[in-house]
This record gives structure tokens, sequence and C-alpha cells, in this order.
């Protein structure tokens, strides 16, 4: 034990001038993504060693094993060991001296290597090992672009998270959100990490409930550059847009349908709002409900059959759900002065809700068979709840000293991040699919 | 929060933005869309013609007019918002000359339109803000048809919480947020 706290205090005299460096860069950095915070953790990490991939390759910019360390750490399920004290840097398994590992009680390490292919390519290897039973987990080959560096990372990250915790992938996919710096709306996506933002439209004007297609390669949101909600769904890869919707009155809150090919809608027309669903390319609109009272947030269940959706028709705002071609409704919330802005949990078994008590807003997540509820967050004006691909981590909007940011809970309500920009007001998270 | 947290955090972060300085470039595999500036023409044209005021009709004794009624300080016309209480839909009896005047001047002029623009405070979602705003616009919408005022002429929007005061610390801020806007065509 001693040694161990010997050996943390020489470590943390090694990263002294680094942790200067690293301060004065923030400010720098903050331009560029967002910054993270994590509190909380699983009561159990595994401590995991990555060993700094063998860069031959070219001098790289990218450091695979930082971004694969701050993603496993960032889950809240690993405790990330300094690797800096042990001698040998290891890049294939067939390397590992586990000695020296099990010294540091890792349970697992990771090795790897980047090395140049002819025609501006790279080759990424991987190995993951058991450090107790001194056996290899698994290997991986990447042949890839540089630029798919950091994507590359993130997928590795993604395969020790599988192996070790048994959970489904997570980092290789990215967020949405809506920025507002110096009265200009911008919807921005962003690595699931919060760095390398792109802006895919901004306006003097809001934009507001940015919604994925199911591939990733499509957001629908709504932007009041026409001075009244309108409903667009712009290409990511060609930044082509279409006017989904721009009826009379009101046209809000799209959300897709499972397979991509349809949305649901909320139009107003000369009336409250009401649900209907429209061909992603504008056509075959079809209404859902007829209700009278306020009927809008709509989402889809996983298997299409229903559409879950926000309504008052009760009197205070509650979850409802629809068939997808219409008919009666059923209530599906009970507890909480109000629930609204359903969201489905990937695997269909739960919903978050954003849930009022006592005038303050909660995210909540209600497991649809139990009905059991569940409050994950302390409550203020939280809103905009989304699942993570792999159902494991809720994005959604908070505010902190007045201004918008965004916040991220584990589904078990134990990790939580928060992510903020120096400078910007960030609102209506929406969590994308992983990308290939 | 205890210390120790703190310092993890801040580790957590200074080792994080470092990892993130170091890589913050790259391009993302799917190519960026472009950059789109949708920001609307702002160029608004006059509510409707000025009539000419009469500066020279020494000695005659007609009325001047002054100006645009819709825009004169002076009349009725020129007040355009009309509020609510808390999670209510209902035109309060202190708006109903406000309300009055202008379902006259629509009646009077067939061819004038409105927009009504909803907005609600920021308590609770966006999008159902959006439809509460929408409730109240329909609101003042009946009331203006029963006063004459036809389907044509009127247009129901909601900006939901989008225009409203932020951080508003108590209820008389909140007020403020809770109304209807009456915009007329062209402004």
């Amino acid at each position: 034990m001693q040694a161990q706290f010997q050996h943390m205090k020489n470590l943390f005299k090694l990263l002294q001038p680094v942790l200067f460096f690293a301060a004065t860069l923030i400010s720098t950095a903050s331009h560029a993504a967002l910054e993270i915070e994590i509190s909380g953790g699983s009561a159990q990490q595994i401590p995991i060693a990555i060993v700094p991939f063998a860069h031959s390759a070219a001098p790289s910019q990218e450091k695979i094993g930082d971004i694969i360390a701050a993603d496993l750490r960032r889950s809240g399920l690993f405790r990330v060991l300094e690797t800096a004290g042990v001698a040998s840097r290891p890049s294939e398994v067939a390397q590992i001296k586990y000695a020296e590992w099990s010294v540091l009680q890792a349970q697992a390490i990771t090795v790897g290597n980047v090395t140049a292919l002819p025609g501006n390519r790279l080759k990424v290897t991987f190995g993951l090992a058991d450090v107790l039973k001194q056996s290899q987990l698994v290997s991986m080959e990447y042949n890839i672009a540089p630029n798919q560096l950091r994507l590359t990372a993130h997928k590795i990250a993604d395969v020790i998270y599988q192996k070790l915790t048994g959970e489904g992938p997570i980092f290789a996919s990215r967020i949405a959100y809506i920025n507002k710096t110096k009265g200009r709306f911008s919807l921005q996506v962003a690595d699931a990490d919060g760095v390398n933002p792109q802006t895919v439209v901004s306006s003097s004007e809001p934009i507001i409930s940015p919604a994925w297609s199911p591939d990733g390669s499509k957001i629908a949101y709504v932007s009041f550059e026409k001075k009244k909600p309108i409903i667009f769904v712009q290409s990511l890869t060609t930044g082509q847009r279409l006017t989904l919707a721009n009826f009379k009155g009101n046209n809000s809150a799209p959300t897709w349908s499972p397979d991509g090919t349809k949305l649901a809608i909320v139009l107003s027309h000369s009336a409250n709002s009401q649900l209907y669903t429209i061909n992603a390319d504008g056509t075959g609109l079809k209404q859902v409900t007829k209700s009278g009272a306020i009927d809008t947030e709509p989402t889809w269940s996983p298997d299409g059959k229903w559409i879950y959706f926000t309504s008052d028709r009760g009197g205070n705002p509650q979850i409802y759900k629809v068939s997808a071609f219409g008919g009666e409704a059923q209530r599906v919330t009970f507890r909480g002065e109000h629930n609204l802005s359903p969201h489905f949990s990937p695997d269909g078994k739960s919903i978050a809700t954003v849930r009022r008590d006592g005038g303050k807003y909660s995210i909540a997540l209600q497991d649809l068979t139990s009905g059991q509820v569940q409050i994950l967050s302390e409550g203020g004006q939280d809103e905009s709840p989304s699942f993570a691909p792999n159902g494991r981590v809720i994005l959604y909007a908070t505010r902190v000293g007045g201004r918008g940011a965004l916040a991220a809970v584990s589904s078990d309500g134990r990790v939580k991040q928060r992510l903020s920009e120096s400078g910007g007001d960030i609102r209506e998270p929406s969590w994308g699919p992983l990308l290939n | 929060m205890n210390k120790s947290i703190l310092n993890k955090k801040l580790l957590g972060s200074l080792l994080l933005a470092m990892a993130l300085s170091a890589c913050k470039s790259t391009p993302m595999v799917d190519k960026p869309a472009a950059v789109e500036d949708k920001s609307p023409q702002t160029a608004a044209a006059p509510a409707a013609p000025v009539a000419e005021a009469s500066a020279d009709t020494s000695g005659v004794k007609e009325p001047v007019v002054s100006g645009n009624p819709l825009t004169d300080p002076n009349n009725i016309l020129s007040k355009r918002s009309i509020y609510f209480d808390f999670d209510k839909d209902t035109v309060k009896e202190e708006f109903r000359p406000l309300v009055e005047a202008h379902a006259k001047y629509l009646a009077e002029h067939g061819n004038a339109k409105v927009v009504l623009q909803g907005n609600a405070d920021e308590r609770g979602t966006r999008e159902y803000n959006l439809s509460l705003g929408q409730r109240r616009s329909v609101s003042v919408k009946k009331s203006l048809n029963l006063l004459s005022a036809q389907d044509k002429q009127i247009e129901t929007v909601s900006y939901g919480e989008e225009k409203a005061t932020p951080n508003c610390k108590d209820e008389a801020c909140h007020q403020l947020n809770r109304r209807v806007d009456i915009v007329y065509d062209g402004e």
C-alpha cells in the first residue's frame, strides 16, 4: 500500500508539468470541443492498463490510447491505470510480461500498434488480454484512412467495453444539439465524446427538436427561420435539405419510424397540436390523433407498432400510447404531477420522461412491464432525454448558472457527466446511432 | 462535494482536455454537412399604406389623419399583446377592448391578415410549450372569429418558450412570457 502511495506521488511529480501544460490548453480546446465533467462511478470498476499504442507510422496527432482511456473512464465502469511506472511497452499480446501488470493490479490490458500502409492508409492492430488468466481475449486489425483514426479508437474502446462488461457498443456514435451563441442558433453534430463539433445549419431564429434518422445519415429539425415552426430534413453527407412539413399553423416535434421510412410529426393547422405521420419524402400525410386536447412529442416504439406521446387530455400532461395507424389512446404514466417528452430505450422495455414534481423537472425512467419509476436527475429544468445506442446512458439538457448545458446519466443512475461549452448555451441534445 | 471527488474530477477533465486538444482537427468519417445560413430576410414592408398627412390645408377644419392606426401609439390597435394566467388559455376581461378593436379592424379590412404568435414561459419542455402557446393563440383566434374576423385572415402559430425572457426568478417575469402577440401581415 505504501509502495503504491509512493508510486502515486512520483507519478504526480511526473505529471505536474503536463498538467500545467494541459491547463493552458483548455481555453483553446474549449472552442473546439465540449468540456466533460464526470462524477460518481460503478461500485466495482474494472482496473485496466492501456499501454500507449506504438506509432511506427508517420507521427500522428492522434493518441489512440488516450481516446480509448477517455471513453472507458467516462463510462464510469473502468478504472484506467497509470502505466508510466512500468518499464515495458508491449505493442502486441505476445510481448506482454503479465507479472509487471499484475503488480499494478490490472485485470485487463490493451496493447496496439499503428503502422503505415501503401496508398496513405494505416493499419491499426489491437489486442486485449486478461492479466489474471494471462491469455488473449480478443484481437482486431483495421485498415483505415488517416482521418478514421479517432473513429477507430472509439471502435476499439467499444470492443473492450463489450468484452469486459457484456454491454453493447456506445462510443463510436455522435450527438446532435443546439448551440445558442451571441443570439445565433446552430444545430451541431459532435462525436459522442464532445469532440469535433460541426455546424449543420444556423439561423438567427430558434432551432429546436433535432431527430436522427435511424441510419444516422439525416437529421430532422424544427426551424423558426420563416417566423413560424417548419420541419426540415437535412442530409449530413450532402448538406441538402427538404422542407418536410410547412402547413398552416405549427409544424413540429419530428421523430423517425424505426425503419426510417416515415416520421411522426405534430401539426396544429388552426387548432391544438395533433399527431400525424408523413413519409420521409414529405408525401402521404395521415392524421393519427383527433383529441381536441394537446397531443405532442411523439416517439415510436422500437417495434414500430406504437407511438407514445404527451397529451393533456386528462387535465395535466401525461404520456399516452396509440397505434401507429391511429385509434384509441391509452394512458401510460400515472405518477408525478406531469410527465412529458417520452423517449424509448433501444430494447423497448422502458421510457425516459421529463417528470414534474413540486414544480421541478427531472429525468425519470419508467419500466413498461412493472410500471416502476426511477428518478435519474436532481431536477430543476432538465429536459430532452435520449438514450445512447446501447441504452446504458441517457443524455439530457440541464441548466447550469442560467445557461443551457448537457448532462448524461447512466440508466442505473450511478454515473453522471456534464458537458458544457464556455460561452455557449447548449440545449436539445439527441444521441445518434452507432457509426459504421 | 468532498475534496477528493473534486480533485478526481479536475484531474479527469485535465487529462481529457489533453486528449481532446491533441486531436481536435480530424475530419469526421462522414463528410460534414455544408453550413447553411438560412437566416430569414428581415426587410419588412410597412403594415398598411400610411395616410398622407395633410400639411397644407390651411384653414380647413378636417380631422388630420396622423398615420397608421395600427402603429399609432394613441390607438388601441397599436397594443398587440394579450397576457395569460399560468397554464390558462382564457382571454381575460381586461384584454376584451384590445381584442374587440382588432376584430373590428379585421372585419372592416377584408384584405388585412394577422398571425397570432403564442408564447409560453420557460417551465416545461420546449415542444409542450410550443403546444401551450398554440392553444393560447387559438383562444385569441376564437375571440376574433366571434367578433366577425374571418378564418382566412388569421393564422395561429406558436413560438413556445423560444422568445421567453430566460431565467425568470419570479411570477411577474413568467407572466410577461405567457402571451399572444398579434402581428399584421408584412410587419
